[in-house]
């Protein structure tokens, strides 16, 4: 354990674009669960929250993180709307299998 | 310096279309009775209120330079307001009827509204993010407003999550941006474009997320798969809305975004904007021909259009953004009309929303079938109607900018949609009658005939929209 890495603005990167990878795939190829669904929702706008502050700090720029702060008050708001959209769905279809959203074909 | 400058009185029409929201909001909770009649008067004098305050508003920018009021955003903001104000018309008669008479209807709209206004205005990525959060989370909801049908709930949850994931990529388009320019500013990121240099690859790359994003939003191939299914599923008066007033944000949207921070990058862009349009305008007008359902037929039908209006960006020029304005102001109230006509088809207190519910209207109904004609003339783009016009203005556009095959398939697959329009024009006049429908609201009546007239008289006096268009599109090339 010699030498000391210095972590930097390319592995910040590296790991949000990873993340915003995982949250696409599971909102595509998830057939379980539409909870999970808004998980990788909320995973992608973390990406983006990680990406944000990372250049804010590389750039010495403050507005990055004023806007990640914005970020995290809409996802907020958009958990909300998401959890009560799936409940009446659940009210009216009695399951929240992604498979189960069929009534109209598209 | 001047962008510092708070000068908030830029933001009045949308403070005060805000205010009004949350003020009908109260008055809505604390009325005991039954609210919804009262409430959407009050929406209405709400979102004419805005519209004095819009044409006498203040210009310039605002909130150190994130948000500005020019002749592009006024020219926007009017015509968000008046498919706002019409779209809440046609709910009064719709939700009575089908027992969604509640007060929240009116003050969602409201909000929607206040967030494309903002889009409207937006010259930093993160006002656009805001407002065009504003406008979805809103939408959201009112796409599911008829909570206990299933289709409603289902176009809701389709709506969102795809909508979610719509608002994550651009997200991560504007982190991008912001990353490889360094700041958030349109002006700016403009500045620093103008050298060839700091076109990296980074900032490519967040550009084309950014216009992924915003392409969902206007449902353009290949991020339209929510439409039919939305357009299907969600209460009429809300289809409606959604056909007209947000495209026209996100539309404006796109336009200010790619012509003025990104404008520099047209080489890079003017492909990518090219395939979109002209697999837009494909599928709009071959999937729609085996539709059976009028909402699903409207549905493609505003896919392909949106092809057609971004033919006008594709050339990238002062005629080109002109005439994706006349395209949207012609495409809101053909629009509007159309699903006037269409809210009016009920049978026995129920909505029939099959094409053939239609046939045999001239006979039942000949006002109607002559509306409904007339907008399906207009959509298919037959002159005199306004349809032709915001189709010249386009096609001329993209020959004056060379894009001469954009404008041949543009014109082919005009020829292929006026088939499908055509047939339900052949249908109301042709066909075997149905049942006369149900007698309809005065307020459907006053929508289908303003709108109707409008779409017919277009071509006398088409100057003042054109040359307000032209003011409007010189301010993003200024």
């Amino acid at each position: 354990m010699g030498g000391t890495m210095q972590i930097g603005l390319g592995h910040f990167l590296t790991v949000s674009a990873i993340l915003l990878v995982l949250g696409v795939f599971g909102i595509f190829l998830n057939r379980k669960n539409v909870i999970v669904i808004l998980m990788s929702v909320e995973l992608i706008l973390l990406a983006v929250n990680l990406n944000l502050v990372a250049f804010s700090g590389a750039l010495g720029d403050l507005t990055g993180q004023v806007f990640a702060m914005f970020v995290l008050t809409v996802a907020a708001a958009e958990a909300a709307i998401g959890l009560a959209i799936v409940v009446i769905y659940f009210r009216n279809r009695g399951s929240i299998q992604v498979e189960d959203v069929n009534l109209m074909k598209g | 310096m001047e962008a510092a400058a708070m000068n908030w009185t830029v933001a009045v029409p949308e403070i005060a279309l805000a205010l009004c929201a949350m003020a009908i909001l109260i008055f809505g909770v604390l009325r005991r009775q039954d609210a919804t009649f009262l409430c959407t008067m009050l929406s209405l004098g709400a979102l004419l209120l805005t519209g004095v305050l819009v044409i006498g508003g203040q210009t310039g920018a605002g909130f150190g330079g994130q948000f500005t009021a020019d002749a592009f955003s006024a020219f926007v903001k009017l015509l968000i307001l008046s498919g706002s104000a019409f779209a809440l018309l046609l709910s009064l008669d719709y939700n009575e009827r089908e027992g969604l008479a509640r007060f929240e209807y009116p003050v969602l709209v409201l909000l929607a509204t206040t967030g494309m206004m903002v889009m409207a205005s937006a010259t930093n990525l993160m006002t656009l993010y805001l407002g065009l959060e504003l406008q979805s989370l809103a939408l959201y909801v009112l796409a599911a407003f008829a909570r206990d049908t299933l289709r409603s709930s289902e176009a809701g949850l389709k709506y969102f999550v795809l909508g979610a994931l719509a608002s994550g990529l651009l997200l991560y388009g504007i982190s991008l941006a912001y990353g490889f320019s360094g700041t958030m500013d349109f002006a700016q990121i403009a500045r620093i474009l103008a050298s060839p240099a700091h076109a990296s690859a980074g900032l490519v790359v967040g550009l084309v997320f950014i216009l992924a994003g915003l392409a969902f939003k206007v449902s353009a191939v290949p991020f339209h798969m929510w439409t039919p299914d939305v357009y299907e599923g969600a209460p009429t008066p809300v289809t409606a809305l959604f056909g007209t007033a947000p495209k026209v944000a996100a539309m404006a949207l796109i336009l200010r975004v790619m012509i003025g921070p990104f404008g520099h990058l047209l080489p890079h862009w003017q492909l990518l904007i090219v395939l979109v349009s002209i697999a837009s305008m494909l599928l709009g007008s071959l999937a729609a021909i085996g539709q059976n359902n009028i909402k699903r037929l409207m549905a493609y039908s505003s896919i392909g259009h949106m092809g057609y209006a971004l033919i006008g960006l594709a050339a990238g020029t002062h005629a080109g953004v002109r005439g994706v304005l006349v395209y949207l102001v012609v495409y809101v109230f053909m629009n509007l009309g159309t699903f006037a006509c269409i809210i009016a088809m009920r049978r026995q207190g129920r909505q029939v929303e099959n094409i053939s519910d239609l046939a045999g209207l001239a006979r039942t109904d000949p006002g109607l079938a002559l509306a409904m004609a007339a907008f399906m003339f207009s959509m298919a783009g037959i002159p005199p109607l306004s349809g032709f016009f915001g189709k010249l203005y386009v096609f001329l556009a993209a020959v004056q900018a060379g894009l001469w095959t954009l404008a041949v398939i543009g014109v082919l697959t005009s020829v292929v949609g006026a088939y499908y329009y055509l047939r339900v024009v052949k249908i109301m006049y042709f066909d075997e009658a149905q049942p006369a429908f149900d007698k309809r609201g005065a307020s459907l009546s006053f929508v289908a005939a303003s709108t109707g007239l409008f779409t017919l008289l277009f071509f006398i006096f088409p100057a003042p929209f054109v040359g307000a268009a032209e003011a409007a599109a010189r301010v993003l090339f200024g």
